[in-house]
């Protein structure tokens, strides 16, 4: 038990996939403007992360491993992750159209986020077992929730506040979003 | 068989990723089937091709509807604020020859707003009550105005106004709604066997 707390603690701060390893920072910036939409983004992209991990993780151990085709593992992963972005894409514009509009082209471009990639070959290398690689995508998906939900509320008063012009826009985003980063790294040597 | 496989890597990775492939695409498939969406695309893409001003002028109570129609095969010119530009679009989208606008339904005109002559209004409330698109701000026995930005220029609340002090007044080009005009001659930009070859090419 405590080492699934250890896992979901060092995922969702210590190594968190966007402040602190840097991986999928383009939905970051992109889908950060309305709290909103940052929260229907972050619920898709936890879906998909968690859902990656499961199916990588299954593929990895009963395809890849026993034919051994590890040197596969990128392209295997890349096909895993663009079907399930693409069932979520359709699974979303079925249940939920107004997320589906408000989400738009950030919702296919989950197959291109670096972090969704960056889970499922960390878990291959790292050896985790079934459960311990769900856990672990599910707990990066939170830790990308957590900060696109905190940075999009920072994003939606940093709108009505009083800003140099000079800074005004992105330039204030990127300020922003590297002092956050820099908080992030303090979780460091946490466990 | 397994031994097969992994002597033969080469085999295997391809098998593998063929299989990969087949079952993801099956399961893509089938997810397609289940969770298709209801209403028709292309009855969304008329939609947003057709210029929204709700007048019902093609017959039908707006322009959704007529998109459902026009997917159904109802004619492409019944438009008259879209005008030619729209049925060209519209021609574009179901890949079918472009026909002239039907002068039954109106002609095309210049575009123009409502502009409510306010010492005039006595606040009847009935042009609120005609207007499509909720483009008339008012109150009953206070004056009524339009909002600009807001307004189609359908003439719907011209006829219902009993003292007829609503004006449709023609767009005044700003700078914010300048556009390039379209360029001339386009479909002869590219030579093709059908037009644009000289005679003497052939």
């Amino acid at each position: 038990m405590q080492e699934f707390a250890v896992i979901l603690v060092s995922s969702i701060l210590i190594n968190n996939y966007v402040l602190v390893q840097f991986l999928g920072l383009c939905p970051f910036m992109g889908v950060s403007k309305k709290l909103e939409s940052a929260i229907g983004m972050s619920a898709a992209t936890t879906f998909v992360l968690t859902l990656t991990a499961m199916v990588s993780y299954i593929v990895n151990e009963l395809i890849l491993m026993p034919l051994g085709l590890m040197y596969l593992r990128t392209i295997a992963f890349i096909l895993v992750i663009a079907a399930v972005v693409q069932f979520t894409k359709m699974f979303i514009e079925k249940t939920s159209p107004l997320l589906y509009r408000v989400l738009g082209v950030f919702l296919p471009l989950i197959t291109t986020n670096c972090a969704v990639l960056g889970v499922a070959l960390q878990n291959a290398n790292k050896d985790l077992n079934f459960l311990q690689s769900s856990l672990y995508g599910f707990g990066a998906g939170a830790g990308f929730s957590l900060v696109l939900i905190f940075f999009s509320a920072m994003r939606e008063r940093l709108a009505a506040a009083d800003i140099p012009q000079p800074f005004e826009g992105a330039a204030i985003a990127m300020i922003t979003a590297g002092l956050m980063s820099l908080a992030f790294m303090g979780f460091s040597g946490l466990v | 068989m397994m031994s097969l496989l992994t002597d033969n890597t080469m085999l295997a990775a391809l098998l593998a990723l063929v299989g990969l492939g087949t079952l993801f695409g099956g399961l893509l498939g089938y997810a397609a089937e289940k969770f298709k969406v209801g209403s028709d695309p292309i009855v969304q893409q008329l939609d947003e091709l057709l210029p929204q001003t709700q007048c019902g002028q093609c017959g039908f109570p707006g322009c959704r509807p007529y998109a459902q129609s026009i997917a159904d095969g109802d004619a492409i010119n019944k438009c008259p604020p879209g005008g030619q530009s729209t049925i060209n679009a519209i021609a574009n989208l179901l890949d079918i020859s472009a026909p002239s606008l039907d002068e039954e339904h109106g002609e095309e005109e210049i575009r123009t707003i409502a502009y409510i002559r306010e010492d005039e209004c006595i606040g009847c409330t009935k042009c609120i009550q005609a207007c499509p698109v909720d483009a008339i701000l008012g109150a009953a026995k206070l004056m009524h105005t339009v909002i600009a930005d807001e307004c189609t220029g359908c003439d719907l609340c011209v006829e219902p106004c009993p003292v007829d002090c609503i004006d449709m007044l023609p767009i005044i080009e700003n700078i914010h709604q300048w556009q390039w005009s379209a360029p001339e001659h386009s479909a002869d930009l590219i030579a093709t066997t059908a037009s644009g070859m000289h005679e003497d090419a052939a």
